[in-house]
């Protein structure tokens, strides 16, 4: 079996007295795109925070299983909601800062982030600082960022949601093919619900706080059927969600 | 109701800037000044004039006076300003990212800022003597506290996403701070040296006025000794103008290292 997958065992988060999470148990098969949805609060990016060592969990723990590519730089490799660019960075060195401290030779380095990138549509933009691009262009260089270092698990933490509706729906495709050509096991945190039956090969509903697994789903046949099967999983959680003071 | 235009309501609360009318306005002020002392509006033993000013200070020049006090000052602020910045930065950087060194450090710097530096002159020329050495602690204790705190205020807004941004990517300790913490402190941190400048420019003069022969600020109180008003108020002029430059070369810099912003 190639690619890398993951196991979740018995996984509790605790911030200070509130339970974000309960018991998680969860397996992340290989080379799949497991996609988690929740209502907010309920400890989504948490869970994929404490999947690729990002953080520490109160009980419980992850196992990786099998071996990443030759090629594969940063096994467990992320792409942040709030995009996570150095503005003091061009788009171009903003890619190589996740390349400069690997055994990356220079001139390989240089192919590529160029290699990157094009793929992601930027070739033109390498020079031009963060401040420069749009909410969409900034989130390519996050994914471009996260490509060039061969990963072997991508953990996406709501790519999309800092963006206008349809920025997003024109960044979808292009991300759902560029993950499909990287060939990397995916775990896509979302609230949106279209985005879930479109990207996932399963999807994983967690409950409001403290996040409990409801429900795995395959996603196969009827995508409106499934959307609306999840949000009627979803729906009285996140309205309680809603209602729900903050700490 | 009849057909009325919707008058426009948002009107004020936008002045404009016109530098041209700043400048206007000054040179005003000056020409008022001497032609008041031309007038003999007041007595110019009292209050110098702009051309007494410019002729003491032309007078300066031409007798090789001027550079032996302003060679002194600069020194002394090159010396004290950079040692002070250097030892505030590193003390601000161990507070910012060391749970050991964050409570005590923060402890000795919040007990000892607020004690006025000018104060500690005649206790420094007890320690280190009346020459350099009190001049040099003068500047340098007096730089390192503001340093500091800007540079631990400045690390602690280095946003913590890009922080885990670069654990994520495997970044080691030391890249993260050389290439995230750094850089992203370094608009606090320049905004921290345009306030330690200031700061520097009056401890130097004020150490000057004790047990100095040479400098800026030796110079204008020998000035006063004498009841020369055109030499003190040249002097004054002097230190107005290096002020005006150190804040106008610190500027050039936040424009060229900051200019991603």
């Amino acid at each position: 079996m190639s690619g890398l997958g993951l196991q979740v065992a018995a996984v509790t988060h605790r911030y200070g007295g509130l339970t974000a999470l309960e018991s998680i148990d969860l397996t992340i098969p290989p080379g799949e795109v497991t996609v988690i949805v929740g209502p907010s609060g309920c400890g989504k990016s948490t869970l994929l925070g404490i999947l690729g060592g990002l953080i520490d969990p109160s009980a419980g723990h992850v196992t990786q299983h099998g071996t990443p590519a030759p090629d594969c730089l940063n096994p467990l490799t992320y792409v942040f909601q709030d995009f996570a660019l150095l503005p003091w960075r061009s788009v171009a060195g903003n890619v190589a800062l996740a390349l400069e401290h690997t055994s990356l030779a220079r001139a390989e380095r240089t192919s590529r982030i160029a290699e990157v990138l094009a793929q992601t549509g930027l070739a033109d933009f390498a020079d031009a600082w963060p401040k420069q691009l749009s909410g969409g262009m900034r989130q390519r260089v996050g994914i471009a960022r996260a490509l060039a270092v061969r990963p072997a698990v991508l953990l996406m933490d709501e790519p999309l949601s800092a963006l206008d509706a349809q920025t997003r729906d024109l960044l979808l495709d292009d991300f759902a093919a560029l993950i499909a050509r990287a060939g990397a096991t995916v775990v896509w945190v979302t609230h949106n619900l279209a985005e879930a039956v479109r990207l996932g090969q399963r999807i994983v509903v967690l409950s409001r706080r403290p996040g409990r697994i409801k429900a795995i789903l395959p996603v196969h046949g009827d995508r409106q059927a499934l959307e609306a099967q999840l949000w009627s999983l979803i729906r009285d959680d996140a309205a309680a969600a809603d209602r729900e003071l903050t700490a | 109701m009849t057909d009325q235009p919707v008058p426009f309501r948002a009107r004020g609360f936008a002045p404009v800037t016109r530098p041209l009318a700043g400048a206007a306005t000054l040179l005003a002020l000056l020409l008022l000044w001497e032609l008041g002392a031309r007038a003999h509006l007041f007595a110019t033993t009292f209050l110098s004039t702009p051309t007494g000013i410019a002729h003491a200070i032309a007078g300066l020049i031409a007798s090789g006076e001027l550079w032996r006090h302003l060679a002194a000052s600069l020194a002394r602020l090159a010396w004290g300003w950079t040692s002070g910045t250097l030892a505030g930065l590193a003390a601000g950087l161990a507070i910012a990212l060391f749970t050991t060194a964050r409570s005590p450090g923060m402890a000795i710097v919040s007990a000892l800022f607020p004690i006025p530096k000018i104060a500690l002159v005649p206790l420094f020329i007890i320690w280190f003597g009346i020459g350099e050495g009190s001049k040099l602690a003068t500047l340098g204790f007096g730089v390192f506290f503001p340093t500091t705190i800007a540079t631990v205020a400045a690390i602690d807004a280095v946003p913590r996403s890009l922080i885990r941004m670069a654990q994520s990517f495997g970044l080691p300790w030391w890249a993260i701070t050389r290439k995230i913490i750094l850089p992203g402190a370094l608009p606090g941190i320049l905004a921290g040296c345009r306030i330690t400048a200031a700061t520097a420019i009056i401890l130097l003069v004020a150490a000057e006025m004790i047990g100095a022969e040479r400098g800026i600020g030796a110079f204008v109180l020998q000035a006063g000794n004498l009841y020369d008003v055109d030499a003190l108020m040249a002097g004054i002029t002097i230190l107005s103008a290096l002020g005006l430059i150190v804040a106008g070369v610190i500027g050039a810099l936040e424009r060229f290292l900051l200019r991603w912003r």
